[in-house]
């Protein structure tokens, strides 16, 4: 082997040995590594922070209002003596919007998921998903007025002949429904495109058609996470708040019949809020009692759909 | 070596038709007079590496010569890349990757609670084994290390072309050195990978099967350069061909796999350490004549 | 099942077996239906809101402000110059935080700890609270700091940002888990510390993924009216905003009021200002995508 010695070289690697391999502090890595990490813990502080924030007026409004009275009284009349702070009204408007809503969203959602994950060639889910995603994208007001607008004098009452109110828990229900059919359908389709192929194979090989193996082997094994899409969906209808603060309607009412006007959580809490109520106030309290009441029941909802998901990570 | 060693004492050298093909038969190509204990730069320890629970290697004792090429050598699943990412605490890298016993270079323990394993791969550099160059131009490619260890260079250019120069691709890339690496073939990645290496001057280079996703050609350059970087580099270098370890390296280790009686689980662990020549003339122990004459592995 | 009646000889008649039965074509008519739908509806909504807003698409829309008085001339400018400087003051609050954040979980945290696992729980839990809340949080961390006016564009940009934070940080860290090992390893390997390696490989790389999911988070906010209605926006403004400590409306609240509007005026007004607002939400979102389609790097 005979190297001539290169004429331009990096004549390292005759290092005589190491200094030291102790390394220096690097203080500046420090600063920006401990940056991070309170970046990343900002999103817990956020937690605590609406808890606190929630709690702290909603325990005053508590003092003036036993807690029973709020939870089971069934007249809500805040704003006129003799005041009743009866919270089902709203807990019931919120149920039968969403109800309306899942009606829709589930059957349609479903049928959007079971297309592109199934049936849909690569070229056509890449046109499809993004109309559904632009379909996510409408702002909530948008869909509000669209209820306000068209689903209630042109769908409703011209077309079908339902008698509703001009405000409706049906017009809003079935615009919130169809708000949530992009969540319900690109989740439901993550899940049931996770299900292995060898499935699908065994189903086609035993003779069965496209259907089938869709419905009876597909489908009951992306269950969980199907679920999880739903009880998802079912998150976002309880919290959406625009659609049914314009197309809802802002009386507070236990009836089942949806063709009525209802206030839901979120209709009270767009209604009432404004900036005109003082800190302190009863008013403002009785907001952030709501605000409570809400955030616990969508923690609730939350937390289910995260332990579907973390059940179906475990099985594939 | 023959003609085709590139260097830039021979610019243009780089010709394809002269490259020995690879040969079938492991072949001792070293004629080296070796010491015959390596005069260590880096020294295991019985060192043992566990992924959690699993005991991925047992008890390794090895010494890499200063300015050899040290060849880790066995079949699948033997440890040999673990051993190797051991020695610039890459394995750090791993979660649950636990390291026991001493790895010394120039007699300090790498695993020492005070050494920083930075500092530790800035001495031993580390060639990947597939060519992993950074989205950015093969300039910025090889202007990286030395950028970012804060490297004083009286000119990045000519740092940059003696690093391009040594790892035998200046010529091929002196006209592109602003585009993409993304751009260069295979051999020419993996040159490159090897010059950036060099760039930030560190003590011992190694190689985790530099070779693998290569094609014969660019593997013979690739050869070439290893045993021209020899003259002032340590190099380590794991590989499945053996033909390869024949060719190249100057000491070879020999490691094999032994499964758990009760979990199954393979450990790796070195049978044999010797020079080159006398591991494929006449090794000591039956494993490593089985494995040598391609009758295991 | 229809396959055990099918015989034999009738395979070589049906090229798609016996996908064509009824059963099976109606199913799939089903399917079809119901993306259908979501499509039909998206086009109504928009053709008959184009319609209904077809008279009030005029400069003076643009140009002026906000009036209860002048139905006929009533205009975006406040909600238009609001909406912007929110955008812009939401951005530099979420962005980067949420990068910072996604990059630590990503790259540094040690998944097996407690307190990153209640980091990623919490996250996937925020995302799904109901954007009203966000706004109770703005206006108790206002409270909190002593500011006396709520309806301002700092105290709507925090909201908001708060708001998109979980997106942010979730679509950064797909983007950043996309960078392949290799990189990181190559840059470690030549002595680079894990902070350099992140900050010169990881988020270069990166860049594409996390642009298009912080465009799309800020699509989302853009027609947020539920947090900025709990802040106490003001309904009519008169004046453009001139910092982040000023006053101001913002789009979705505009057109928020003028639907609760009982003249008809303001219903043509919102139905206008839904289109320039649907116009932004569209160009974002195509922003989006095109960022994706031209810049993601396939590894």
């Amino acid at each position: 082997m005979t190297t001539t010695a290169p004429i331009i070289s990096v004549t390292g690697g005759d290092d005589p040995g190491p200094t030291s391999l102790a390394g220096s502090r690097r203080p500046g890595e420090m600063v920006v590594m401990l940056l991070l990490r309170v970046a990343a813990f900002v999103s817990v502080a956020v937690t605590v922070g609406i808890v606190i924030a929630l709690v702290g007026p909603a325990l005053n409004f508590f003092q003036q209002v036993p807690v029973s009275d709020f939870l089971f009284g069934t007249t809500w009349r805040p704003n006129f003596a003799p005041t009743e702070y009866g919270a089902l009204p709203l807990v019931a408007g919120t149920l039968m919007t969403t109800l309306v809503g899942m009606i829709v969203a589930i059957p349609f959602g479903l049928g959007a998921a079971m297309y592109l994950s199934e049936y849909a060639s690569p070229r056509v889910r890449r046109v499809l998903k993004p109309v559904l995603e632009l379909l996510a994208g409408i702002p909530s007001v948008v869909y509000g007025f669209f209820a306000l607008q068209f689903i209630t004098p042109t769908l409703l009452r011209a077309w079908l002949g339902v008698e509703v109110g001009f405000t409706n828990a049906l017009a809003a229900g079935i615009v919130l429904g169809v708000m949530i059919i992009p969540t319900i359908a690109s989740l439901s389709e993550d899940a049931m495109s996770a299900v292995p192929d060898a499935l699908r194979q065994g189903s086609l090989a035993m003779g069965a058609n496209r259907m089938q193996t869709t419905l009876r082997v597909v489908f009951p094994a992306a269950i969980s996470g199907i679920a999880a899409a739903i009880v998802l969906g079912i998150s976002r209808g309880v919290g959406e708040t625009m659609i049914v603060a314009l197309a809802a309607g802002s009386q507070p009412n236990l009836s089942p019949d949806v063709r009525e006007g209802m206030q839901t959580m979120t209709g009270y809490i767009a209604n009432t809020a404004g900036g005109e109520n003082i800190v302190g106030s009863v008013s403002y309290n009785t907001l952030f009692a709501v605000g409570l009441l809400l955030f616990m029941i969508t923690l609730v909802i939350n937390m289910i759909s995260i332990v579907l998901v973390r059940r179906i990570r475990e099985v594939y | 070596m023959g003609p085709n060693t590139a260097t830039t004492a021979k610019p243009g050298s780089v010709d394809d038709q002269s490259v020995d093909a690879p040969l079938l038969e492991p072949q001792v190509d070293n004629q080296r007079d070796l010491p015959p204990e390596p005069s260590g730069v880096m020294e295991c320890e019985d060192l043992n590496v566990y992924y959690g629970d699993f005991h991925a290697v047992h008890d390794v004792n090895l010494i890499f010569g200063r300015h050899e090429i040290t060849a880790l050598i066995g079949p699948s699943g033997c440890g040999k890349t673990t051993v190797l990412r051991c020695l610039n605490r890459m394995n750090d890298l791993v979660a649950g990757a636990r390291v026991a016993g001493r790895v010394a270079y120039h007699g300090a323990d790498i695993y020492d609670s005070k050494v920083d394993a930075i500092e530790v791969r800035r001495r031993i550099g580390m060639v990947f084994q597939k060519p992993n160059p950074f989205p950015k131009s093969i300039y910025d490619n090889v202007a990286y290390g030395p950028r970012v260890i804060g490297m004083e260079v009286d000119d990045l250019d000519s740092h940059v072309e003696g690093a391009l120069r040594d790892a035998a691709l200046w010529d091929e890339v002196k006209d592109k050195l602003k585009q993409s690496a993304f751009g260069l073939s295979g051999g020419q990645q993996q040159r490159l990978c090897i010059a950036r290496t060099i760039a930030t001057k560190p003590d011992v280079i190694l190689m985790d099967e530099p070779c693998s996703s290569l094609d014969p050609i660019a593997t013979s350059h690739i050869e070439d350069l290893m045993v021209d970087l020899r003259e002032q580099y340590t190099i380590i270098i794991v590989t499945h061909n053996m033909q390869q370890a024949a060719r190249v390296s100057d000491r070879t280790a020999f490691f094999t796999a032994r499964p758990d009686e009760t979990t199954g689980n393979r450990t790796g662990l070195l049978v044999e350490f010797d020079q080159t020549k006398t591991i494929f003339s006449n090794p000591s122990d039956r494993r490593t004549e089985a494995y040598i004459s391609g009758r295991f592995g | 099942m229809a396959a055990t009646v099918v015989a034999p000889q009738v395979l070589s008649t049906s090229k798609r077996g016996h996908d064509s039965s009824a059963g099976s074509l109606l199913f799939l008519a089903a399917l079809w239906l119901s993306l259908a739908m979501a499509i039909v509806f998206l086009m109504t909504l928009v053709v008959t809101t184009a319609v209904d807003g077809a008279g009030r698409f005029d400069s003076a829309l643009i140009t002026e402000y906000g009036s209860k008085l002048t139905p006929d001339t009533t205009g975006l400018r406040a909600a238009l110059l609001g909406t912007l400087w929110l955008m812009v003051t939401t951005a530099l609050l979420a962005i980067p935080i949420g990068i910072a954040a996604a990059v630590y979980l990503e790259e540094f945290a040690d998944n097996t700890r407690w307190y990153n696992r209640l980091v990623e729980l919490n996250l996937q839990n925020l995302a799904a609270i109901p954007s009203v809340i966000y706004g109770m949080l703005a206006v108790g961390i206002v409270a909190l700091v002593g500011i006396q006016r709520t309806g301002i564009i700092l105290v709507g940009a925090v909201a908001l940002g708060l708001l998109i934070l979980p997106v942010i940080i979730i679509t950064t860290r797909e983007a950043v888990r996309a960078v392949p090992r290799e990189i990181r390893e190559g840059s470690l390997a030549l002595g680079a510390t894990p902070l350099q390696t992140t900050w010169r490989q990881v988020l270069p790389s990166a860049i594409p993924g996390i642009a298009t999911g912080t465009i799309i988070a800020l699509s989302r906010a853009i027609g947020e009216a539920a947090p900025l209605l709990i802040v106490g926006v003001a309904v009519t403004v008169r004046f453009d905003p001139t910092g982040i400590m000023s006053a101001f409306t913002a789009m979705p609240i505009q057109i928020f009021n003028w639907t609760s509007e009982s003249r008809e005026e303001f219903k043509v007004a919102a139905a206008a200002a839904i289109i320039v607002l649907l116009g932004m939400v569209l160009l974002l979102n195509g922003l989006a995508i095109f960022i994706r389609n031209k810049f993601q790097r396939r590894w």
